[in-house]
């Protein structure tokens, strides 16, 4: 097992102005389960592959516990990278599928024997070690399929996108299952993903990079609580925060008809050039006053518990990151299940006090805590 | 049910297939064969006007990418298998979603390396298939190529004057780029060596290798394999100036490996003293291209250098060294290649492709000759064979399935 650190480590393709990679900086503690996320593009998987050695890395270095791997191949890094689709042999017994990789690595029969046992415990495989794969479940050959790479016990697991082939409800439970079993066996894992709901639910800590660049690197929680600019904001959550265009006022900012309060010093590190306000579905209110954001429903969800409702506003400007022609994003409130609005009403909204959102529009930075 | 289908060349007859059906459950009416292989997603043959084409049930974003993969990989002449298109938009008859259906040609007289190995084996023949593996790996790499699951699994064998010829048949992980790095070749040779360890170690568990093979050691053998011809066709040279016939030489060597030199770099060091050469773009296919500029025959590289042996001999034997060496060619396909060829009975048309037959009669003469304690005619050689060899060997056309058990490893979780 070992600690994982990126230091300043850049990937620049030949003919390329921009680097794919630019000066990445994450310390990945030993055991820890970190997830790369972002939209495609993003340098999550050159990431994974500089650490795996299939990348160069054209300034910066990479270490491995104590050791600077930046230039070591491959095979010398003691990293595994797994992947979730194995073939099984079906003339070999378990045991011999998941230990033949070591007999080529000339480990001797004991110590394969052993691994492969304490593996198999581990993944509830041990009464059938000396049967061929055919007798086995689905389930459980994916398990003899995992079970290979965890033999080899690696000093750190690289996953990319491992579940990107798997329907959707397959994905769900190997999800949970890879993430279990990382925290039994304590390995150090690096794993990619474009998809931010398995980030979020698999990682101790989720790295959101965009073009490249690391945008915040935190556990979860603090991620979804605290986005550190209106990408992260907009990229982690689903259904996402809405993020709207705002103007600052006396004691707030200016959401339609009526101020949200935020604190003076909140707003001390702005530019000047506009606002950006962001409030999670789940953090407003339905007001019957007749004030607050006004919105159309357009479609109304509904969940049991509660419902969300997606509409239009005209109270403010949606802010789109990503990409200015895409038709504009709806906005989206959760409400009480039980007494949804109707599709086509116009109902009023306001954000839950001390769950705003404040980033300075200009540099996409928050602003204040 | 709203089916899209694309592919390059659509043939009508795909809509009679019966895609409302997870590919598991198709009857066997439609099939080619019974489902074999080790494949990690259901495959399936079909027979479709009188082709043979292979199915794989695959996520439709993944079916789609690998079918444009193989596309791109066919345009830049790489040997693999070719794609005929997509099908996805499947559902049930209840109207739950199916996975989508990427479907590739059936490459004729190819072989699953288990169907290698359940025949009576020659000896070797493991190793002429890592050989062969490797000369693929090295021109997949050459063309930027990672393949990220290079394995026996993953290729299709055509038999090549006695040797093998590699293609490559899954590109679902493969990844196209400018160059690559030394460690994502790196990475690919340690797949291939694992993979294929494993792959020989289950053939000895099932009884099928050759006895004295060491699994390791012969997996081993694509790792020295590939490094030797890389070096061979990517190594720097240097030499001094003097020592100029090692340009002729290098080329030489590369077009016995069956590679032509495109590119070739020369510079000198500042005072002129030292020459360094170094290939930068080499094409597969020396013998391969000759031939079918002479002849108009188009297949493997050995068999075309064997072919471009007889035609030497041919023309030795005829005289006729200073005649154009096009009209030479032209009277040795029609007096010798063909005649010899067209002489095999219609029903075992299907054991062996003609090229790979003619080998064979070659070296049946040779055999026969050495018995004889003289020369014998071609004509006489070619009739003891289809008396006496031909028959006996399997068809090898349509070769889809071999005795091995299926298991996708990628299944329900039926149990947790």
């Amino acid at each position: 097992m070992a600690t994982v650190k990126f230091d300043e480590a850049t990937r620049l393709y030949p003919g390329n102005d921009k680097p794919s990679v630019d000066k990445l900086n994450i310390d990945i503690e030993d055991g820890e389960f970190l997830v790369l996320v972002g939209p495609s593009g993003c340098g999550k998987s050159t990431s994974l592959r500089m650490l795996a050695g299939l990348e160069e890395v054209n300034a910066g270095k990479i270490w491995i516990g104590d050791r600077d791997v930046t230039n070591l191949s491959p095979k010398d890094r003691d990293v595994a990278m797994v992947f979730q689709n194995y073939a099984l042999y079906p003339h070999m017994t378990v045991a011999d599928n998941m230990g033949f990789a070591l007999k080529i690595a000339g480990v001797d029969k004991g110590e394969i024997r052993k691994r492969v046992e304490e593996a198999a415990k581990i993944l509830d495989l041990t009464p059938y070690l000396e049967r061929k794969p055919k007798a086995l479940s689905g389930g459980q050959r994916q398990r003899v399929a995992m079970g290979r790479a965890i033999v080899r016990s690696p000093q750190v697991f690289l996953m990319d996108e491992p579940l990107s082939n798997l329907d959707a409800k397959l994905r769900v439970q190997t999800r949970t299952q890879i993430a279990s079993l990382q925290r039994r066996l304590g390995v150090t894992t690096v794993y990619v993903t474009h998809d931010q709901v398995e980030a979020m639910t698999m990682g101790d800590r989720v790295a959101v990079l965009k073009d490249g660049i690391l945008q915040q690197c935190d556990s979860p929680r603090r991620m979804y609580d605290h986005p550190n600019n209106v990408f992260v904001a907009g990229f982690i959550g689903s259904p996402a925060m809405n993020l709207l265009e705002v103007e600052s006022t006396d004691g707030g900012v200016l959401v339609g008809d009526s101020t949200v309060a935020v604190e003076r010093d909140r707003l001390a590190g702005a530019s000047g050039k506009g606002l950006t306000l962001g409030v999670r579905p789940e953090d407003l209110e339905l007001r019957t006053d007749g004030h607050g954001i006004a919105v159309t429903v357009d479609v109304v969800e509904e969940l049991g518990a509660d419902a969300y409702i997606y509409g239009s506003t005209k109270a403010a400007q949606h802010v789109d990151e990503e990409d200015s022609d895409a038709p504009e994003k709806p906005f989206i409130a959760r409400v009480d299940g039980r007494r949804p609005p109707a599709k086509g009403e116009t109902v009023y909204l306001a954000p839950k006090t001390g769950h705003v959102h404040l980033f300075d529009a200009q540099s996409g930075l928050r602003l204040g805590d | 049910m709203a089916l899209n289908i694309t592919a390059s060349r659509p043939d009508p007859a795909l809509l009679d297939l019966p895609w409302e059906l997870p590919l598991e459950t198709w009857p066997e009416e439609y099939l080619a064969a019974l489902p074999r292989g080790i494949s990690r997603h259901v495959v399936r043959f079909v027979k479709l006007s009188g082709r043979v084409l292979a199915v794989k049930e695959i996520k439709a974003d993944i079916a789609v990418r690998e079918y444009q993969m193989l596309r791109v990989l066919n345009k830049i002449e790489v040997p693999c298998v070719e794609p005929f298109g997509v099908v996805s938009g499947r559902t049930d008859r209840d109207g739950n979603p199916l996975d989508a259906c990427l479907i590739t040609q059936h490459l004729q007289f190819s072989l699953p390396y288990r169907a290698l190995f359940s025949q009576s084996l020659r000896e070797g023949t493991s190793t002429r298939l890592i050989d062969a593996l490797a000369v693929l790996l090295v021109r997949l790499h050459l063309s930027g190529f990672w393949w990220g699951d290079v394995s026996l699994s993953n290729t299709l064998f055509r038999r090549d004057a006695g040797a093998f010829a590699a293609y490559l048949v899954d590109a679902e992980t493969g990844e196209l780029h400018q160059s690559l790095t030394d460690g994502q070749r790196e990475h690919d040779l340690d797949i291939a060596r694992v993979n294929i360890a494993g792959e020989l170690m289950d053939l000895e568990a099932g009884g099928f290798l050759e006895a004295g093979t060491d699994a390791v050691d012969t997996s081993n053998r694509i790792v020295t394999r590939y490094t030797e011809l890389w070096d061979e066709l990517t190594g720097l040279e240097r030499f001094e100036r003097g020592d100029r016939w090692r340009v002729d030489e290098r080329i030489r060597r590369l077009n016995e490996l069956g590679f032509d030199v495109d590119e070739l770099a020369i510079s000198t060091d500042f005072d002129g003293t030292t020459i360094q050469i170094q290939p930068k773009v080499v094409d597969a296919g020396h013998h391969s291209r000759r031939l079918l500029r002479l002849t108009g025959l188009d297949v493997e590289e050995n068999q075309a250098r064997r072919l471009l042996n007889d035609l030497d001999s041919y023309r030795a034997g005829t005289d006729r060294q200073n005649d154009d060496e096009e009209i030479v060619a032209h009277d040795w396909l029609a007096k010798i290649y063909e005649p010899i060829t067209r002489t095999v009975p219609r029903d075992m048309a299907a054991k062996l492709e003609p090229a790979e037959l003619f080998h064979e009669v070659l070296e049946h003469r040779w055999y026969m000759s050495e018995r004889a304690g003289h020369d014998m005619p071609i004509e006489d050689a070619i009739r003891d064979y289809v008396a006496h060899v031909l028959p006996s060997k399997p068809d090898e056309a349509t070769v889809v399935g071999v005795d091995t058990v299926e298991m996708p490893v990628v299944a329900m979780f039926d149990d947790r």
